[in-house]
């Protein structure tokens, strides 16, 4: 089971939306237990350079490097808001053959809720349902678009308890948000520093 | 990954047990029961064009599934949660393919014989329009689902959908109500063939349209 060390490297990434350049020249490098907070306000570029480092969307410039298998937790949840919780989240357990799917709905104190249909579920209760499904993955290198909000504080202290204990076992977790996580020996950088000054702006 | 995914699939589509409805045979029944009364129950009149009834009815039934078979998922996240696992945005496609044609096709076949009895389609002329119906349908859920991806992020995609998917049918309409009109089967090869092209064009073009979605 040794495989090659996780890492999550952005070089030289640059990045628009629509028409707009977002920030450019960013460089970075995560190893094993390392975990990254993203701060910006709102449309800064954090969901952009999260889509980008997912590789869902091809950057404008530079490049993403990563070795392990990747965990993303966005506002889009992926689970079906017709059926139950519990059956949501079993397709994407049984796809991931996550370990102690039990376990983890307890953790999140979703279990509960298992019979009901995503839809009628709260904000926070489907952030912590698409969190449930981020720890089924049990892959090694996290990405997390504002896992806090819509969050109460017991449950936000759970999301930073999640985040050291993913850490302490050798994964990597980057995080975008404009919440503080408490989550010692966190790296941060704002996403705002790498923005284009404005004469370049007009990519 | 492949199999649970055409589990899930069928599930939310398969006209009588997920979220879809049956809405698309119904309609298709609608239309060949009010055919008869529109032009009246003359049996000679309805043995000439109750096969193209049946056939335009075929059509637009294969519009409506179009609206929740791509843009629904793309707003879930389902697509990018499958991407992050591996699984190609083509393989997808063809899954949904798959999973459309089932919870379409096969039920308007059945639907059919109804149809054609409201209609007074016997004999050899029913037997055509059946095999029609078979190797026409893939088709027509192939050019359903690429258009179905591409309008997937446009605000007006539903009502566009249908617009483009008229003009993209019809070599399979000409050929499928051609093949009745000189009660021909060897035209059906043209739709068998119509379809095969369609069927294995859909699922790329289709993921690539839901890749230049995301980059929106």
């Amino acid at each position: 089971m040794q495989a090659p060390s996780p890492f999550l490297a952005a070089e030289n990434l640059a990045c628009r939306r629509g028409e707009r350049l977002l920030f450019r020249r960013l460089s970075f490098r995560l190893e094993a237990g390392a975990a990254c907070h993203v701060t910006g306000a709102n449309g800064a570029g954090k969901t952009t350079l999260i889509q980008a480092l997912a590789g869902l969307t091809r950057p404008y410039a530079g490049e993403v490097r990563r070795e392990g298998a990747l965990a993303l937790l966005a506002e889009r949840t992926g689970l079906d808001p017709d059926l139950p919780l519990a059956k949501a989240l079993a397709f994407w357990f049984a796809l991931d053959n996550a370990a102690e799917p039990q376990a983890i709905m307890a953790r999140l104190r979703i279990a509960g809720l298992a019979d009901v249909p995503v839809r009628y579920l709260s904000t926070g209760q489907q952030k912590r349902a698409a969190l449930a499904r981020v720890l089924g993955q049990a892959a090694p290198v996290w990405l997390l678009d504002e896992p806090l909000s819509g969050l109460d504080t017991a449950s936000q202290d759970l999301v930073s308890a999640l985040v050291r204990e993913h850490c302490a076992g050798g994964g990597i977790a980057l995080i975008a948000s404009h919440q503080p996580l408490d989550v010692p020996g966190m790296t941060s950088f704002a996403i705002e520093d790498f923005a284009p000054a404005e004469e370049d702006a007009e990519a | 990954m492949i199999l649970a995914l055409l589990r899930r699939d069928l599930a939310q589509f398969f006209p009588f047990t997920g979220s879809g409805a049956a809405l698309p045979v119904v309609f298709f029944v609608a239309v060949a029961m009010l055919f008869p009364f529109a032009v009246g129950p003359d049996a000679n009149l309805m043995a000439k064009t109750g096969g193209g009834v049946v056939w335009i009815a075929a059509l637009l039934a294969a519009i409506l599934p179009l609206e929740k078979l791509v843009a629904r998922d793309i707003a879930l996240g389902f697509f990018d949660q499958l991407r992050l696992r591996g699984t190609t945005e083509e393989a997808m496609m063809a899954v949904r393919l798959i999973a459309h044609w089932l919870s379409f096709g096969p039920p308007l076949l059945l639907a059919t014989f109804p149809a054609a009895a409201l209609l007074k389609i016997e004999g050899e002329s029913f037997s055509i329009l059946l095999l029609g119906l078979l190797a026409g349908t893939p088709g027509l859920a192939a050019i359903g689902l690429m258009i179905a991806a591409l309008t997937a992020s446009l605000r007006a995609g539903a009502a566009l959908s249908g617009l483009l998917l008229i003009p993209l049918a019809l070599p399979i309409l000409i050929f499928g109500a051609g093949a009745l009109a000189r009660t021909d089967a060897a035209t059906l090869g043209f739709v068998a063939a119509t379809s095969l092209l369609l069927v294995a064009i859909a699922p790329f073009a289709a993921g690539a349209a839901i890749r230049a979605a995301r980059e929106g």
